[in-house]
């Protein structure tokens, strides 16, 4: 058995923490929930911090429930970067190998691969207090991994970045957990889904220290089962493989607009808000950008606060299957649909967003 | 806008310059007395007398000793302190810092009657070891570091709550023990708390007198540190009780200034 299979309870300051979490050898798994859900305490339960009431967690073959932080093998990297002050930022990150025993050059001539792996190299012998936020967090990422660790944890690693230093974070983030030889297993801590999509296979929304959802991420995420993952992920998530102007999704085109880290060929997942959606009636003339139009059948139509979301059948190909749209009641009306009606559904090109989704081959 | 420096200066109300001159003046006004009394053309030959540079000698010899056992006794009592989480640590907390608002010559008793020789621990040394503490070089010591430990674990402690335990938790996972999480992250991180509290503590140790005169003395070259001289010399010889007083507010300002404005920063926090 290999991978990272966990039971944690813990009952601590009003928080009933009970998670079963299982992810495959090679996997990346996202953890998203509201505020005081125990997001951040089942990390800490995992890296050794806290001690919980009752686990048992095998990374691989090994059972690490017992063990100390230190003989656990686990990686944590936090909103805050936290590299230590005193200690040069290639030094910072020598301090994993040295901790575990190697000589003081092995571990300097570690710290170097890692952090020119992750595009830092050129800051080596700077201190922490010169870094820009990014560029710590990213020295940060390579000290964690310059342990070898068996098990990734990240809590929230780009919450605390600006607009401008996420990007180079979260490709820093996608290149390293792609290489399936640099980290078995990631547990990514996250409040937005996008990064769920981009970085993870498998999400899990908790709630209350309650498994609410799980599954892999698109399904869960773009039909969300509980509220609170209805609230951050009520968005049409529509998968494919990005093009120069958009995405392609079994054979069809959908128009967007790329995002700087989106490379034509790649998996990419298209990422555009339930409003932005129009409806006509199946046969209306064509209207706005051409190529985003197309048809498709009505599920469902069900009151959503003032407005009502139509959901569409997920049984044809194109961009136009299983997603949502919303109009007023009063739009419903003067267009006459019911459920099985059909109906053409336009976006305008520039609210759809294009990005990168992660593609991890199995583990062998 | 105009310049800012007069928007603040205009900000503060009149009427507390007058309780502020008046503050002022009594922190100033005294040291301008005890100048203008100094008779500046014997003050080489006040203070290289031999009186004065035992004073001298066993002072500096006393307050850095006391001032390293605060440091070997008193950064670990902080660490224990501000990371242990038993029930009984706010009590200990409490007591640990007694010394700080206790008078000192309260001190200088409670230490006579634990150490001295019909005290419960002196006793116990005198019979089993032959050793008597009191009227001693060591019983100096141990009154400065009873009066000025207090200074550094508050210091210290400050220090390490601020920090957090956040830089110990990351190390732990990097794979560093708990010794050498403390000796590679939690002590440099402490250096400069750690600095502001040996000032403080040398500083403290060195102007002690309530608790040493009751527990030690004053014997000259001994027991006689500076402030006790002074006290000695204000009856015999006034010019000389003026030349030590003098070198001891010299000295004063030296520390201020060296461990200014982290060590005032640091006794607040």
């Amino acid at each position: 058995m290999s991978g990272l299979r966990a039971e944690v309870r813990l009952r601590r300051d009003g928080l009933a923490l009970d998670v079963t979490l299982d992810v495959p050898d090679g996997g990346v798994l996202a953890v998203l929930g509201p505020n005081g859900s125990g997001k951040s305490t089942l990390l800490d339960c995992l890296a050794g911090l806290l001690r919980p009431d009752d686990a048992s967690i095998y990374i691989g073959s090994r059972s690490v429930a017992e063990l100390p932080p230190p003989d656990r093998r686990v990686g944590l990297l936090r909103q805050d970067p936290l590299l230590f002050p005193h200690l040069s930022v290639l030094d910072n990150v020598a301090f994993g190998p040295r901790s575990r025993g190697s000589d003081t050059r092995q571990a300097r001539d570690v710290a170097r691969r890692w952090l020119a792996e992750i595009g830092v190299a050129e800051f080596a012998d700077r201190r922490p207090a010169r870094l820009s936020g990014g560029q710590a967090q990213r020295a940060a990422l390579a000290r964690a991994l310059a342990t070898d660790p068996a098990l990734l944890l990240l809590d929230e690693p780009l919450a605390a970045l600006d607009v401008d230093a996420a990007p180079a974070m979260r490709a820093a983030l996608r290149t390293v957990l792609r290489q399936q030889r640099a980290v078995r297993v990631a547990v990514v801590v996250t409040h937005d889904p996008l990064d769920a999509i981009s970085l993870a296979d498998d999400v899990l929304v908790l709630a209350e220290g309650h498994v609410v959802e799980r599954g892999p991420t698109r399904a869960v995420l773009a039909a969300p089962r509980t509220g609170f993952t209805a609230r951050i992920a009520g968005l049409n998530l529509v998968a494919g493989e990005a093009t120069a102007d958009g995405l392609r999704v079994d054979g069809h085109a959908l128009t967007g607009v790329l995002a700087d880290d989106a490379v034509a060929g790649d998996p990419a997942v298209a990422v555009f808000p339930p409003r932005a959606v129009s409806v006509f009636p199946a046969d209306d003339e064509p209207h706005g950008s051409p190529r985003n139009t197309a048809s498709a059948t009505i599920a469902a139509l069900e009151p959503h606060g003032a407005v009502v979301r139509l959901r569409t059948r997920d049984d044809r190909p194109g961009w136009t299957s299983g997603i949502a749209a919303d109009l007023t009641a009063a739009a419903v009306a003067d267009l006459g649909i019911d459920v099985d009606s059909e109906v053409l559904l336009s976006v305008k090109a520039a609210a759809v967003d294009i990005h990168p989704a992660l593609r991890r081959s199995p583990a062998p | 806008m105009t310049a800012p420096a007069r928007s603040v200066a205009s900000g503060v109300p009149r009427v507390l310059w007058i309780p502020a001159a008046l503050a002022l003046a009594l922190v100033t006004l005294p040291i301008a007395g005890l100048l203008l009394r100094t008779d500046f053309a014997r003050l080489p030959a006040l203070l290289t007398s031999d009186a004065s540079l035992n004073a001298v000698r066993l002072s500096l010899l006393t307050a850095g000793l006391s001032t390293v056992l605060c440091v070997l006794l008193g950064v670990p009592l902080a660490v224990v302190l501000a990371r242990s989480t038993l029930p009984f640590v706010r009590v200990v907390r409490a007591v640990v810092l007694l010394p700080l608002v206790l008078p000192p010559v309260v001190g200088g008793f409670a230490l006579l009657f634990s150490l001295g020789r019909r005290g419960f621990l002196g006793y116990v040394l005198d019979v089993t070891a032959g050793v008597q503490v009191p009227f001693t070089t060591a019983a100096v010591v141990i009154a400065q570091t009873f009066v000025a430990m207090p200074f550094l674990v508050i210091s210290v402690e400050g220090a390490l709550r601020a920090m957090g335990d956040d830089y110990e938790r990351v190390a732990a996972t990097l794979g560093a023990r708990p010794a050498t999480v403390f000796s590679r992250v939690t002590c440099p991180l402490l250096l400069p708390a750690l600095a502001s509290g040996v000032v403080l503590s040398f500083a403290r140790a060195l102007g002690e007198f309530g608790a040493t005169i009751t527990f030690a003395g004053s014997l000259e070259g001994v027991t006689r540190t500076l402030p006790l001289e002074v006290y000695a010399q204000a009856d015999a010889d006034v010019d000389s009780a003026v030349a030590l007083s003098l070198l001891l507010i010299v000295i004063a300002i030296v520390v201020i200034v060296a461990a200014r404005p982290r060590a005032i920063e640091g006794a607040r926090a």
